[in-house]
C-alpha cells in the first residue's frame, strides 16, 4: 500500500493495476498530506521539530505544512517566522493532531493528554526508544498509527543525513565543554601575562563517538590540553586528528566495532582493570573529564569511580553526558550539578540540546527533512513506506496495526572492517628498490641499444649504400623527434597535434615532384594530393596558430 | 634552381620543424614557434615548385590555391570542441596523399620499365628518370617502401575517417566488437602480407590497389572496435602512423625532408600515445585491440548512497572555501560549459579565493583537449595544472569540483585490485574536504565501471546538465 493513511476505500476495488493507479492518482491530487508539528510537551524542553527553513524545504516535497503557534519561541523561531515561510500556524495542539496527517515532533507523545490526540491512522515521526517503552509502541499501534522512531535509524553511511542521534551527540559533546568552562575556575588556554603564568587546563574526554570528538574538538579550540581514551583502538586515528593525545591501553584482546554497529561493546573484566588502572593515573593530573561513553541497550558502564573523584583536585570538573542511563561516574545525580566534598563539580544534565535549542532545532528538523525526502520518492507530498529500504524499515516500530520492532539486522555492514595494515618501507629497502629499478632500465637500454645495432647491422648488410643514407637521416630525426617531442608541455598536446598535422603536410613536396607525369593518373592523383596536403598545411597551421593565441597569462 | 639549392632549403626546412616542436615546452614560445614551422613549410614547398624535374604549374597552383581556401575556411570555423574531429580528419588527409603517391611511384615504374625495354630510357622525364637511374636492388627496396607507405597509408586513411565520424558523433561511439575480429585482422594482414609478397614478384600493380582495400578495411575494423574514451590514444596513433607514412613515401622518393618530417611526426605521435596509455594504465596493444581486459574477480562492493545537492549548497560551499579545484572533463566538453564556468572561476577569484583546475592527461577526446578548451574560454592558463602538479594539493583543498569526467577521478583504481582500471593514475579529489561532481544522471561513465567517489561521505551530486547546471550557480553566486 502506497499510503499509510489510505483516504479511501477504492484500495479494496477489485480494479485492474493502470486504472486503479490512475484513480488513486486522481484523488489524492485534492489530498495533499499535512506535516504538522506540535509544541513539546514535557517540562523544559526547548527543541521544535520544525524550523522555518524545513518548513519551506518540506513543501517542495509537496507537502503542506503546520505548525502550533508558539511552538517554535523557545528556539527562537517566532510564528511569524513560520508564516514567512509558508507554513499555516495552528492555535492549540489539539487543533493541531486533528488537522495533519504526519506528524513530527521531538520527544514521544506522553502523558494521558497528548497520548489521546494521536488520530487513527496518523504517521507520527520522533524519538521513540521502542526498547524502553513497550506501553507506547503497544498503544500507538493500537490506533494504527505508522510510527518512525529517529533513534532507530541504522548506522550506515548512507542514513547520516538522518541519523538525528549524531547530531544530539554532536551538541551534546559541545555543550559539554560549555558547561564545564562555566564552572571551572581557570583559563583552558595556558598564557603569559604581566601578572604571571597561567597553565593550560587538562580535559580527559572518555569515550570518543560523535559526542566524545565534539567535546574534543571544541576544547582543543579553546587551548585545552586534551587527552581522550576509548576501547575501539581504530578510533584512534580520528581523535590524534582531531589534536587530541590518544590514551593508549597495552592490550591483546582490543575491540574491533566494526560488527557491531560502529558502537563499543561490553569489555572483559580483565580489560576493564587496565582501563581502570589507567584512569586511576589519570585522576590527579586532569582537570575537566567529559564521560561519553554508552553500550547500546545496556546502562552506562561505571568507569569514574569515587576513589578517583576524590584523588582529583579541588575546583576539577566532571561532565557526565552518560547522566541519563545511570552515568559514567559513580557519584553522577541525573539532572542535577553537585559538588563533592573535596570541590569536584559533577554535573548530570540530561538536557545538553535543548539547552542549545536553536542550534539542536535546526539539525534536528534537518535530520527529519532527509527522512521525509527518503520517505517520498516522487516528491508529490505523499510518503511511500518502502520496506525494502534498511533505513526505513530500521527507523519504523509500528506500521498497518503490526508492532514492526525489532527490525532485522541491516543488509549493508555499518563501517568497513580495518584493512590490514601495510608495512612501512624502511630506507634501506627504499634504496634497494631504487637501485633495483635503476639496474633494471640499465638493462633495458642497454639490451635496447643491443638490438637496435644488430638489426641496423643486418639491414646495412644487405641493403645498397642509397638506402644506408636515407636512413641515417631517419634514425637521427627519429632520435630528435623522440627528444624534442617529451620536453612538450602537456598543456599544448593539442596545438602538438595539430602543428604535426600541418607538418605532415610535407607529403605535398612527393606530390609535387609527381604531377609532371606522361602518365595521365600520375598527374591527376598527384593533383589531388596537391589540393589535400595543402588543406592540411593551410588547415593545420591557421588552427594551431588560432589555439595559442588563446593562451593567455593571468 | 639547383638540386645543391633544394637540399640547402630541406636543411633549413628540417631545422625549422624542429624547433617548431621543440617550441612547444611552453605557452609562450610557443606563439612564435608556430612561425617557424610555416616558414620552414613556405620553404620547403617553394623550393620543391620551383626545383628541378617539376613542371605543369597550371595544374599544381590552382590546386594549392583551392586546398588554401579550404584550409583557411576550416581553421576559421571550427569550434574548440570539434578540434578531435578536425585532427582525425587531416590525419586522413595524409594517410590518402600516402596511397596516391605510393601508387603513382609504382606506375611510374611500369613506365620506367616499359621504357628500358622499348631503349627509350633517354627519353624520359622528371621521376621516371630518376628511377631509371636505381639498381635492381633500389627497385626492390623501393617495392618495399611502396608497399608500407600504401599500406599505412590506407590504415591511416579509412581509421581516421572511422575516428572523425566517432568524434563528430555520426558514428556510433560504441565499440563494435564482431566475433572473431582479432583473427579478421590478423588474416586480413596476412593477406595484404602475400599480396606484399607477389607484388615484389612482379605481379603488378593491382596487388597494391586490393592491398590499399583490404588495409583500409583493417583501419576501418580496427578503430570501429574502440569506445569513445580510448579515443585520445586513437587519435595520437594515427598522427603517428601519418608520420610513418609521409616517412616511408621520402624514402620511396628518396626525399630526405619528407624523411625526417616523417620521422618527427611520427615520433610525436608514439610519445603521446605512450603518455596516453601510461595515463590509462593500459599497453598499447590492449588498446588498439579494443575492449577492456578481463577483471580479475569481483569488484569492490559500495555502500552509502548518491547524495544529490541543489545550487544554494554548492553556491554555500563555494562562499565559505578558500581553495577551489576544478576537474573538467568530457562532459564538459559536450555540455559547452567551458564558458560558464571561465566565469565562476574569475568570480571567485575576484573574491579572493584560490581556483585551480586539475587536467588528466586523458580527459577530453584529444590529449590536451580540456587545456584548449579552457583556454578558449579565458581562463589563464598558469592556473590550469596537470595531474602531477597538483594531485598532492588535494588534502588542503576545500571544495573540488569535478565537471563532467568520471572515471579520471575514480578512487576504486587505487582501492579495488579487482576493479578494471586498477592501477590507472587518478585524481584524487576525494582527499579534498568537499567534492561536488556535476553529472547529468546517476549512470556509470563509457568503461561502465561504477564509481566509488559518487558514495563517499564528503562527495554531492549536483545533478543536471554542465552548463545549466553552473549557470545556475552563477546565479547565486555575485560578481
Amino acid at each position: 500500500m502506497r499510503c499509510p493513511r489510505a483516504p479511501n476505500a477504492h484500495h479494496k476495488t477489485p480494479l485492474t493495476g493502470v486504472i486503479r493507479r490512475r484513480l488513486q492518482f486522481t484523488i489524492w491530487e485534492f489530498d495533499i498530506m499535512k506535516i504538522g508539528s506540535p509544541k513539546e510537551t514535557f517540562a523544559g524542553e526547548a527543541r521544535v521539530a520544525l524550523t522555518p527553513q524545513s518548513a519551506a524545504q518540506l513543501q517542495k516535497l509537496g507537502y503542506d505544512v503546520a505548525i502550533e503557534s508558539g511552538a517554535g519561541a523557545a528556539a527562537r523561531f517566532s510564528d511569524d517566522d513560520y508564516r514567512e515561510a509558508g507554513a499555516e500556524v495552528i492555535k492549540g495542539a489539539a487543533a493541531l493532531w486533528k488537522a495533519c496527517d504526519i506528524i513530527i515532533k521531538v520527544r514521544a507523545p506522553e502523558g494521558a493528554t497528548e497520548l489521546k490526540r494521536v488520530q487513527e491512522g496518523q504517521t507520527l515521526i520522533c524519538f521513540i526508544y521502542p526498547a524502553q517503552s513497550e506501553d507506547l509502541l503497544k498503544y500507538l499501534n493500537d490506533k494504527k498509527v505508522t510510527c518512525l522512531a529517529m533513534d532507530m535509524v541504522p548506522r550506515i553511511s548512507r542514513a547520516q543525513k538522518m541519523d538525528a542521534l549524531s547530531s544530539m551527540a554532536n551538541i551534546a559533546g559541545y555543550r559539554a565543554v560549555i558547561e564545564a568552562g562555566n564552572n571551572f575556575g581557570r583559563f583552558f588556554t595556558g598564557q603569559i601575562t604581566a601578572a604571571g603564568k597561567v597553565p593550560p587546563a587538562k580535559i580527559l574526554v572518555v569515550g570518543a563517538g560523535v559526542a566524545g570528538l565534539a567535546a574534543i574538538g571544541a576544547a582543543q579550540s579553546m587551548g585545552a590540553i586534551v587527552r581522550a581514551f576509548d576501547v575501539r583502538p581504530e578510533v584512534a586515528e580520528q581523535i590524534e586528528s582531531m589534536g587530541a593525545e590518544f590514551l593508549f591501553l597495552d592490550f591483546e584482546d582490543s575491540q574491533d566495532s566494526a560488527g557491531s554497529g560502529g558502537y563499543a561493546a561490553p569489555s572483559s573484566p580483565e580489560f576493564r582493570e587496565k582501563q581502570l588502572a589507567l584512569f586511576r593515573e589519570q585522576a590527579p593530573d586532569v582537570d575537566i573529564v567529559i564521560t561519553t561513553a554508552l553500550i547500546p541497550g545496556r546502562d552506562a558502564p561505571k568507569l569514574w569511580l569515587e576513589d578517583m573523584v576524590k584523588a582529583m583536585k579541588s575546583g576539577s570538573v566532571i561532565v557526565d553526558l552518560a547522566a541519563e542511563r545511570g552515568g559514567n561516574c559513580d557519584l553522577t545525580v541525573p539532572n542535577e550539578k553537585i559538588e563533592t566534598e573535596n570541590g569536584v563539580t559533577i554535573i548530570g544534565y540530561t538536557d545538553f540540546p535543548s539547552r542549545m535549542a536553536t542550534q539542536s532545532s535546526q539539525l534536528y528538523s534537518t535530520n527529519l527533512r532527509h527522512m521525509l525526502d527518503d520517505l517520498t520518492p516522487e516528491k508529490d507530498g505523499k510518503p511511500f513506506v518502502n520496506m525494502e529500504d534498511d533505513v526505513i524499515r530500521g527507523a519504523l516500530v509500528t506500521h498497518d496495526g503490526e508492532i514492526t520492532f525489532p527490525p532485522p539486522p541491516p543488509k549493508v555492514q555499518a563501517i568497513a572492517k580495518a584493512p590490514p595494515k601495510t608495512k612501512e618501507k624502511t630506507p634501506e629497502e627504499i634504496r634497494e628498490e631504487e637501485m633495483a629499478a635503476f639496474k633494471a632500465q640499465t638493462k633495458f637500454q642497454v639490451t635496447t641499444l643491443a638490438i637496435g645495432t644488430v638489426l641496423m647491422l643486418l639491414i646495412g648488410s644487405v641493403a645498397p649504400v642509397s638506402f644506408m643514407q636515407h636512413f641515417i637521416v631517419f634514425a637521427l630525426a627519429c632520435f630528435v623527434g623522440f627528444q624534442v617531442i617529451w620536453n612538450v608541455s602537456h598543456a599544448l598536446h593539442t596545438p602538438l597535434m595539430s602543428v604535426t598535422n600541418a607538418i605532415s603536410g610535407i607529403i605535398i613536396i612527393g606530390a609535387l615532384l609527381q604531377v609532371d607525369s606522361s602518365s595521365s593518373i600520375v598527374t591527376f592523383l598527384a593533383a589531388i594530393s596537391v589540393l589535400i596536403a595543402t588543406i592540411n598545411i593551410v588547415g593545420g597551421f591557421l588552427v594551431t596558430r588560432r589555439m595559442l593565441a588563446m593562451f593567455q597569462k593571468s | 634552381m639547383s638540386i645543391g639549392l633544394v637540399t640547402a632549403a630541406y636543411i633549413a626546412a628540417s631545422i625549422l620543424f624542429i624547433l617548431s616542436l621543440g617550441g612547444l615546452s611552453n605557452q609562450e614560445s610557443a606563439k612564435r614557434a608556430i612561425y617557424y614551422g610555416i616558414a620552414g613549410m613556405a620553404i620547403a614547398v617553394t623550393f620543391t615548385m620551383f626545383g628541378p624535374g617539376v613542371g605543369q604549374y597550371y595544374i599544381m597552383i590552382p590546386m594549392m590555391l583551392v586546398g588554401a581556401v579550404a584550409g583557411v575556411i576550416v581553421a576559421k570555423r571550427v569550434e574548440m570542441t570539434e578540434m578531435p574531429q578536425l585532427v582525425a580528419a587531416l590525419h586522413s588527409f595524409v594517410g590518402l596523399a600516402a596511397v596516391f603517391i605510393g601508387l603513382n611511384a609504382d606506375i611510374e615504374r611500369g613506365v620506367m620499365e616499359a621504357a628500358r625495354e622499348a631503349g627509350t630510357l633517354d627519353e624520359l622525364a622528371n621521376f621516371a628518370a630518376i628511377l631509371a637511374k636505381k639498381t635492381a636492388v633500389e627497385i626492390n627496396i623501393m617495392k618495399v617502401e611502396i608497399f608500407l607507405g600504401i599500406f599505412i597509408g590506407a590504415v591511416t586513411f579509412t581509421g581516421s575517417v572511422v575516428a572523425y565520424g566517432k568524434l563528430a558523433g555520426s558514428i556510433d561511439g560504441k565499440p563494435l566488437t564482431l566475433p572473431n575480429r582479432h583473427t579478421i585482422n590478423l588474416v586480413a594482414a596476412l593477406f595484404c602480407l602475400v599480396l606484399g609478397i607477389a607484388y615484389l614478384a612482379d605481379a603488378g600493380i593491382w596487388t597494391m590497389v586490393l592491398m590499399a582495400v583490404i588495409a583500409g578495411f583493417i583501419g576501418w575494423h580496427l578503430i570501429m572496435a574502440i569506445g569513445g574514451a580510448d579515443m585520445p590514444v586513437v587519435v595520437s596513433m594515427l598522427n603517428s602512423y601519418s608520420g610513418w607514412a609521409a616517412a616511408a613515401i621520402g624514402f620511396t622518393l628518396g626525399n630526405d625532408l619528407l624523411i625526417v618530417t616523417g620521422a618527427l611526426v611520427g615520433a610525436s605521435g608514439a610519445i603521446l600515445s605512450y603518455i596516453m596509455c601510461r595515463a590509462m594504465n593500459r599497453n598499447f596493444i590492449s588498446v588498439i585491440l579494443g575492449g577492456f581486459g578481463g577483471t580479475a574477480g569481483p569488484a569492490q562492493e559500495i555502500d552509502g548512497e548518491q547524495i544529490a545537492i541543489d545550487a544554494d549548497g554548492v553556491a554555500a560551499a563555494l562562499d565559505d572555501a578558500d581553495s577551489v579545484i576544478i576537474v573538467p572533463g568530457y562532459g564538459m566538453a559536450v555540455a559547452q560549459a567551458q564558458n560558464s564556468i571561465s566565469e565562476l572561476t574569475r568570480r571567485l577569484r575576484s573574491k579572493g579565493k584560490e581556483v585551480r583546475f586539475a587536467i588528466h592527461p586523458v580527459a577530453g577526446r584529444l590529449p590536451g583537449h580540456m587545456n584548449v578548451l579552457l583556454a578558449e574560454a579565458k581562463v589563464p592558463y598558469d592556473i590550469v595544472l596537470e595531474m602531477d602538479e597538483i594531485n598532492d594539493d588535494f588534502p588542503e583543498t576545500d571544495v573540488a569540483i569535478v565537471v563532467g569526467s568520471n572515471d579520471i577521478v575514480n578512487p576504486a583504481a587505487q582501492d579495488d585490485p579487482n576493479s578494471p582500471i586498477a592501477g590507472m593514475p587518478v585524481l584524487e579529489v576525494w582527499k579534498s574536504k568537499q567534492v561536488f561532481v556535476s553529472k547529468r544522471g546517476q549512470g556509470t561513465g563509457y568503461s561502465g565501471i561504477e564509481n566509488p567517489l559518487f558514495f563517499k561521505e564528503n562527495t554531492r551530486m549536483f545533478y543536471g546538465d554542465a552548463k545549466s547546471s553552473v549557470d545556475s550557480l552563477l546565479q547565486k553566486i555575485a560578481s
